[in-house]
């Protein structure tokens, strides 16, 4: 300690005196101990149930840190990146982020990939000041804790769930110009609920008409009567919140039953299985929404994809794009904060406003939830096709 | 043509209930046990059926008769190790020993190929006719002439073989039956392989038309098939044909209103009201016919 005390002092001179020009300085953080490098923790799933989550992060934080350095770092700062491999359990995310707050003693901590493993963080980078990022934890839980209350050092990088009909209702009244829509959603699941509930109010803020709002429970296999009622009410969109089990069979019986009109879904319609239930014939002209597709010609994303296909060899995914992207949040917030004091962060992140990402326009609400893009991917063929990307 | 499409629909749906209830009503005619193993049937038929068409790359009509032929032998099967030293037990012995053989069979299959569902390959085009504002499908035209087929075949083989004629003695009476020198094993026998023939064409049948398949999915048909046997009357076998239309076309109806989430519920109200009314169900009194 005291010869850490001793550097901090000295580079503290030093920075002063401007004796060392081009070399960092040292500045005291409530979460740092200061130093030559900005200390990040990442507190991921690198094994255990969803490792390829944590894992696919990993990499994209990795890339992003090396650019970032090699860039010259942060405010003339190197990142010094500590990784933690919370083994995808909860109990696990919290002793790891213990560990990284009071024995690393780092700046920001970016995780978990998991909502579950993110929630078992909060407590500890509330009490510790320390800003949160979880690239891709998708549940309200993560930033509003059950009373309501927001989770003040604690944000998110993926859209929540329901904002997906928010897009799905944007995309709808504005790229498809559609008047009137019908929403066929799975009673069975919050996801989908909130998602039709979403999608609802923003397509008749956007004056269009719901026509038919009907629902089915998952495990359901016989939709034809429900679409037949459906057809009757001459939607010219219907919007399916739901999972691919269920939703290959509705798209592929409402199609036989001769509904040509758009069919659109949200990310749980994300799984190769659903091209085999419908059938590519059938799929044409659905769509779904993601956080990022490859495909993306946006000048960031295109960048972000070419070098990452050239340092690990294979296209990136949502959970690549979303990890990147924490890193350069947290970036433009310690920048924007000038100190590494976790308040500051804190409020800096708050104030973000549509910075530029590889997954589109980034803001955050008074829930730390992101108003963000959104990709739209069209089936052609039975192949996700990138239509377009949807901004706030 | 919203009602014509609806009507369609719910045929399509009653026929696949009807020929899983034909199992259940020939077993319960002859045995009085409800073998609650026979939606499990129906599911290994239509994995059967899913295997012929995606490895051995057969036809729907060899898959079909494969995958009748194996739950014939799968139905015996059961019938010889589960079933048979049961038969002097208590009804309520059987009963659960049919509950524990469904279990068995569901979760054997979990155990060999996973729990993951299948999707069913296109074996006919997707192409449909228009007819009066109706949608009709090649596969639902050709569902329906299948089921009909099996079911005047089974007609068939209840009053016009020897089979069927020992068959309709057994269940009248047991006792004389053996009297009169009739194999009441065999008789046995060749009921839970009619009726689990039946499952396994169902089972093929319900592959094609809805496309998903999984190793539960014998668990909602089985449980409805019963329910449409006891509507029409259990161990009547027109009363099982009928049970399962009317059930099929009814559910359709629920969801047509807009209660598509009080579809399965109305199966349940419909089988609860036929017990407190007419326990014997629509056919119960009139035509006496036993399997």
């Amino acid at each position: 300690m005291k010869l850490k005390k001793f550097a901090s002092l000295f580079l503290a001179t030093s920075l002063l005196t401007g004796i060392l020009a081009g070399c960092s300085g040292g500045e005291e953080g409530s979460s740092s101990d200061g130093g030559d490098t900005i200390k990040i923790g990442a507190n991921l799933e690198l094994s255990g149930a969803v490792a390829s989550y944590g894992s696919s992060e990993a990499d994209a934080i990795e890339l992003a840190v090396e650019e970032i350095n090699a860039d010259g770092g942060i405010d003339g700062k190197q990142i010094e990146l500590i990784k933690v491999d919370n083994k995808s359990d909860a109990a696990e995310a919290t002793s790891a982020a213990i560990k990284l707050v009071s024995q690393d003693k780092v700046t920001a901590i970016i995780g978990a990939a998991t909502s579950g493993n993110s929630v078992a963080q909060v407590q500890i980078a509330t009490d510790n000041k320390t800003p949160m990022i979880s690239p891709s934890g998708t549940s309200t839980t993560v930033t509003v804790a059950e009373n309501g209350k927001v989770n003040p050092f604690t944000f998110r990088t993926a859209f929540i769930d329901p904002f997906q009909g928010t897009v799905a209702a944007n995309f709808a009244a504005n790229e498809l110009k559609v008047k009137n829509a019908a929403v066929f959603a799975d009673n069975a699941s919050d996801y989908a609920k909130g998602l039709a509930e979403s999608f609802i109010k923003d397509f008749e803020a956007a004056g269009g008409t719901i026509v038919a709002e009907e629902s089915y429970v998952a495990k359901d296999t016989d939709f034809r009567s429900t679409l037949t009622r459906i057809k009757a009410s001459n939607p010219e969109f219907i919007f399916i919140p739901g999972y691919y089990e269920e939703v290959g069979l509705i798209v592929k019986q409402a199609r036989e039953l001769g509904i040509t009109v758009p069919l659109m879904g949200a990310d749980g319609w994300d799984s190769p299985t659903i091209v085999d239930l419908a059938g590519a014939d059938a799929l044409n002209n659905t769509f779904i929404i993601t956080a990022y597709s490859a495909e993306d010609p946006d000048g960031k994303a295109k960048a972000f994809a070419d070098k990452f296909t050239e340092k690990y060899g294979e296209a990136p995914n949502s959970f690549h794009a979303l990890g990147y992207d924490t890193v350069y949040l947290l970036k433009d917030a310690i920048e924007r904060a000038g100190s590494l004091d976790g308040t500051k962060i804190k409020e800096a992140i708050e104030a973000t406003d549509n910075l530029e990402l590889v997954t589109g326009l980034y803001s955050v609400d008074e829930f730390h939830h992101p108003i963000k893009s959104a990709t739209i991917i069209e089936f052609v063929n039975g192949e996700q096709v990138f239509n377009t990307k949807v901004n706030p | 043509m919203e009602w014509l499409q609806q009507l369609i629909n719910g045929i399509s749906l009653g026929s696949i209930y009807a020929l899983i209830a034909l199992g259940y009503t020939m077993v319960y005619g002859i045995i009085k046990l409800i073998n609650f193993a026979h939606g499990d049937v129906f599911m290994v038929g239509s994995f059967i059926g899913f295997y012929s068409i995606t490895v051995f790359g057969l036809g729907f009509f060899p898959a079909l008769i494969l995958s009748m032929a194996a739950c014939a032998l799968f139905g015996v099967i059961i019938e010889r190790i589960a079933y048979k030293r049961l038969r002097n037990a208590t009804r309520i012995a059987a009963l659960i020993t049919a509950i524990g053989v469904s279990l068995l069979i569901e979760y054997g299959v979990i155990y060999i190929r996973g729990a993951q569902p299948e999707a069913y390959p296109d074996v006919f085009s997707n192409r449909s006719f228009d007819i009066f504002g109706a949608q009709i499908s090649i596969q639902s035209i050709l569902i329906l002439s299948v089921s009909v087929v099996l079911m005047i075949l089974l007609q068939f083989i209840v009053h016009k073989t020897k089979t069927g004629k020992a068959m309709r003695a057994v269940s009248h009476d047991t006792e004389a039956a053996k009297l009169m020198g009739i194999n009441v094993d065999n008789t046995i026998s060749a009921t839970f392989a009619i009726g689990s023939a039946l499952a396994g064409a169902a089972g093929v049948i319900f592959g094609v038309y809805y496309t998903k398949i999984d190793p539960l999915m014998g668990v909602i048909p089985g449980v409805k098939a019963f329910v449409a046997a006891v509507l029409g009357g259990i161990g009547i076998i027109p009363g099982a044909m009928v049970g399962g239309l009317v059930l099929g076309v009814v559910e359709t109806i629920v969801s047509a209103l807009g209660f598509s989430l009080w579809r399965d519920a109305a199966a349940f109200i419909i089988l609860i009201l036929i017990l407190i009314f007419r326990p014997a169900g629509i056919f119960g009194k009139n035509t006496r016919e036993k399997v």
